[in-house]
């Protein structure tokens, strides 16, 4: 029911398809975002605009001037009184119906494992580790005192596990259509993850590995930004997120398994 | 009495009286401010012509004359922690509050004058180490103002420099702080009771307890990073670090997001601590230029109460990127969203003030005009970062760097420069020149939205901050053109400066004398003693007699506080 208003008053904002400055969107949920996003900039300019022709109108009203003077009495309005309460009406009205249930759906309603990819992306300074689990759905062990050059996150390829297990250096392909569970964590120190046009963004944190999901709906091939100043090499921490067709995601896959395969 | 026959160094330098340190805390802060915008101004070089050699000065700076990336980021972390710490909380608190506060309530002094002059040369000091952070080999302190660990901890030797530092400023703030919580409160003039306050002091005495009970927690986190750096403690550290493909060899243990609560528990109070003492000054010009009394004195006093509270329980609205779970992000964005009601009232207060006013347009009221739209723009643009769905696309992105520029440049830093112009005449007697004041206020207003303005639409692209350079990513390449138009604009605007600083300089001895102690006909105590005031300021104690900003309903004259009769 939530979903579909929110369907409608996406419509009803994007009447002339403009985009209102905001990057293209290939995921299922960035459109409540992005409709939050624009609702409060259009209650922002409606404020804004009000406050600023009442602003103008009381400075060319009432600047000083010969046979003008101020009134002193004690003054009451009570229109400023009602306006307030609506701000706080809209504001507890966007918390409610818009914020709150596009995070708990976000945060809680994960999708089923089973049925999607889970990666597992480690950020150091300064790339992204995708850790894909291979056919098998199981990833390998790892263990830090295997990092190397070569095997950045410390993959153990002598557990059966991790024979398959894939790991690309910037290069995020996902298949378009099913649900991307990650698991983000960091080596060294705070980055981060952000997806601008999956409108994903999570700070990834040495020490902890947080979970955060997304789904697709179109391809195209976009980039992996960091969010979190991360030290010297910040600004070209740049990775590659392709959504790709499930037939270019199965070349793909298939391409690495025989390169891993070629390598062992 | 005794203080004529003092020597220079004990009037002018190592002075007890409130007046002076006021002064020498508006000069110090002057030059810092000066300092950070300089730093900026080398940012926004590299920002618009990235890696281009910096005209004139780069080959004094780097090798190829164009900053590097650690260069960049020492000049990020040093021009917030310069402009913050050294600049706008010392010049709003330190300046206005030392000079005014005890002036409004009709006292001779502060209460403590020596604490007063430890707690300027404790800025002073920490100020020096501060600034001697650049010398360091490897550059100054390159983590951001917030300084997050891991990254602080394993960064170069300049952060030490930089905790040490922070750890003078914040003494620095906590003695100012109680001088004057106890200035307002006991040296009050006799008749002077709390609701006859001007709205200066309650809001310089609100900020002086959020700098009392917000600041200690960063003062303990300053230490416990230190001890992460100096001694091998891991307070901030967890198990399992990895840095360029070394295991890092500490105990480990720790967690980084203790640091960021025990950070942002300052730091977003700081918000407030920075933009109250503007709302003080702004409250004060507009009832004077208005020539009629504040709209609604109570309500304006019961929301900076309540603002100053709630600023307490809004600190995590600033890390709902790190994992935040759906109860605890519930909470701090319905706390964000009620804060966001005093900041209204506020403002609608002030602008129903202007409702059948006489406007007086003084340089000083132009600045205060200019607050309330700035203002606005700045607290309205918080919303969509305040509630995590939309904060999801904006988080650390030039979104809010545009936002917090909004509140603090053309917002807190107008009130005070406004501030500067209304209270000049107090200060030396003598009035700033008022077609240099025009030409410095309509330089700025212009220049500054083209500043900051562009940074909400690069955000909206998705543009992340802190980045030495944005067109490594073709969103950033997509809105470089901006940069350009940004950093000539922020050129523009250090130029608009240059009048500013020559007025208020030459206009100490050439200024156009005041015909009287109350030049501006205004209605608080202050204007009560001489222009510049003495030594003790009030010859005779002083009494109040009625509200700040009374106007004779017959006369419509104003009645200022220390005049008995009416008319």
């Amino acid at each position: 029911m939530m979903e579909q208003l929110a369907k409608v008053w996406q419509e009803v904002l994007n009447l002339r398809g403009f985009d209102y400055g905001l990057p293209s969107d290939v995921s299922t949920h960035g459109f409540a975002i992005d409709n939050l996003i624009l609702t409060l900039h259009y209650f922002m300019a409606l404020l804004f605009v009000g406050w600023g022709l009442y602003l103008v109108y009381c400075l060319v009203r009432f600047r000083e001037r010969d046979g003008h003077e101020a009134d002193v009495a004690p003054q009451h309005f009570s229109l400023p009184k009602y306006l307030e309460i609506g701000v706080v009406i809209f504001e507890a009205c966007l918390l409610v119906f818009f914020s709150y249930p596009v995070w708990a759906k976000l945060k809680t309603d994960f999708p089923d494992r089973e049925s999607s990819l889970v990666v597992r992306i480690t950020a150091e300074q300064f790339a992204w580790n995708i850790h894909y689990p291979g056919r098998d759905g199981k990833f390998g062990k790892t263990n830090i005192d295997l990092i190397d050059g070569t095997n950045p996150v410390g993959l153990d390829r002598e557990d059966p596990n991790a024979k398959d297990d894939i790991v690309s250096i910037n290069q995020f392909n996902v298949p378009v259509g099913k649900p991307v569970i990650v698991e983000l964590g960091a080596k060294d120190v705070i980055h981060g993850f952000f997806l601008p046009n999956a409108r994903v963004k999570h700070d990834a944190i040495p020490g902890m590995v947080f979970p955060l999901w997304f789904e697709t709906k179109e391809t195209g091939k976009f980039e992996i930004a960091c969010a979190q100043l991360c030290g010297v090499g910040h600004y070209r921490m740049k990775g590659y997120f392709n959504v790709f067709t499930q037939e270019e995601y199965d070349n793909w896959l298939l391409e690495e398994e025989n390169a891993l395969k070629e390598g062992a | 009495m005794s203080h004529h026959e003092m020597p220079f160094w004990k009037k002018y330098i190592f002075s007890t009286d409130h007046k002076v340190i006021g002064l020498q805390y508006g000069i110090t802060a002057t030059f810092f401010l000066l300092f950070g915008f300089f730093l900026m101004i080398l940012m926004r070089w590299q920002l618009a012509y990235p890696g281009i050699e910096i005209p004139l000065i780069g080959k004094a700076l780097t090798d190829t004359g164009a900053l590097t990336p650690e260069l960049y980021n020492a000049l990020g972390a040093m021009h917030g922690t310069i402009m913050i710490f050294l600049g706008v909380v010392p010049m709003g608190v330190g300046a206005f509050g030392n000079y005014l506060v005890p002036l409004q309530v009709g006292a001779c002094d502060m209460a403590f004058p020596k604490l007063n002059m430890m707690s300027y040369w404790v800025y002073f000091v920490g100020g020096v180490i501060m600034m001697m952070s650049f010398l360091m080999p490897g550059g100054a302190a390159a983590s951001g103002w917030t300084s997050y660990p891991p990254l602080s901890v394993i960064s170069n030797n300049a952060q030490t420099v930089w905790l040490v530092a922070m750890v003078f400023l914040i003494t620095s703030s906590l003695l100012g702080s109680v001088n004057t919580i106890v200035t307002a409160i006991q040296l009050r003039a006799k008749g002077l009771n709390f609701m006859r306050w001007p709205i200066h002091v309650w809001a310089q005495v609100t900020t002086a307890f959020l700098l009392l009970l917000a600041f200690p927690p960063l003062e303990g986190a300053a230490v416990l990073q230190l001890a992460d750096r100096l001694f091998g403690s891991s307070f901030f550290l967890p198990s399992g670090l990895v840095v360029s493909g070394e295991k890092l060899a500490v105990a480990g243990g720790g967690n980084p997001l203790l640091w960021q609560h025990l950070f942002w528990f300052l730091a977003h109070p700081e918000v407030y601590v920075l933009i109250l003492p503007a709302v003080g000054i702004v409250s004060e010009i507009v009832t004077t230029n208005c020539r009629k009394p504040l709209y609604g004195y109570k309500t304006m006093v019961y929301s900076i109460l309540f603002l100053g509270f709630m600023s307490f329980v809004v600190w995590a609205h600033h890390m709902f990127m790190t994992g935040m779970g759906v109860t605890l992000s519930s909470f701090f964005q319905a706390t964000t969203m009620i804060i966001s009601i005093p900041s209204v009232i506020i403002l609608t207060t002030i602008l129903l003030t202007l409702w059948g006013a006489s406007i007086r347009f003084t340089v000083p009221m132009l600045f205060a005009m200019a607050f309330l739209p700035m203002f606005a723009i700045g607290g309205l643009t918080g919303l969509p970062l305040g509630l995590t769905a939309s904060d999801i696309h904006l988080h650390d992105t030039y979104y809010v760097i545009g936002h917090f520029h909004y509140v603090v440049a053309p917002g807190t830093l107008f009130a005070l420069m406004g501030g500067v112009y209304y209270w000049y005449p107090k200060f030396s007697g003598r009035e700033m020149n008022e077609f240099l004041g025009k030409l410095h206020f309509w330089v700025s207003f212009v220049a500054i939205n083209f500043v900051f303005m562009p940074m909400f639409l690069m955000g909206s692209k998705g543009v992340s901050r802190r980045m030495y350079d944005q067109t490594q990513y073709s969103h950033g390449a997509a809105t470089q053109s901006w940069n350009v138009v940004m950093s000539t604009a922020a050129f523009v605007l250090l130029l608009a400066q240059i009048p500013f600083i020559w007025n208020m300089f030459t206009a100490w001895k050439t200024g156009k004398k005041v015909q009287n102690d109350n030049p501006w006909e205004a209605t608080t105590l202050e204007w009560a003693a001489s222009s510049p005031p003495p030594h003790e300021n009030f010859p005779t104690p002083v009494e109040v007699y009625r509200n700040p900003y009374t106007y004779s309903a017959t006369t419509r004259k104003v009645l200022p506080q220390f005049i008995p009769q009416e008319g």
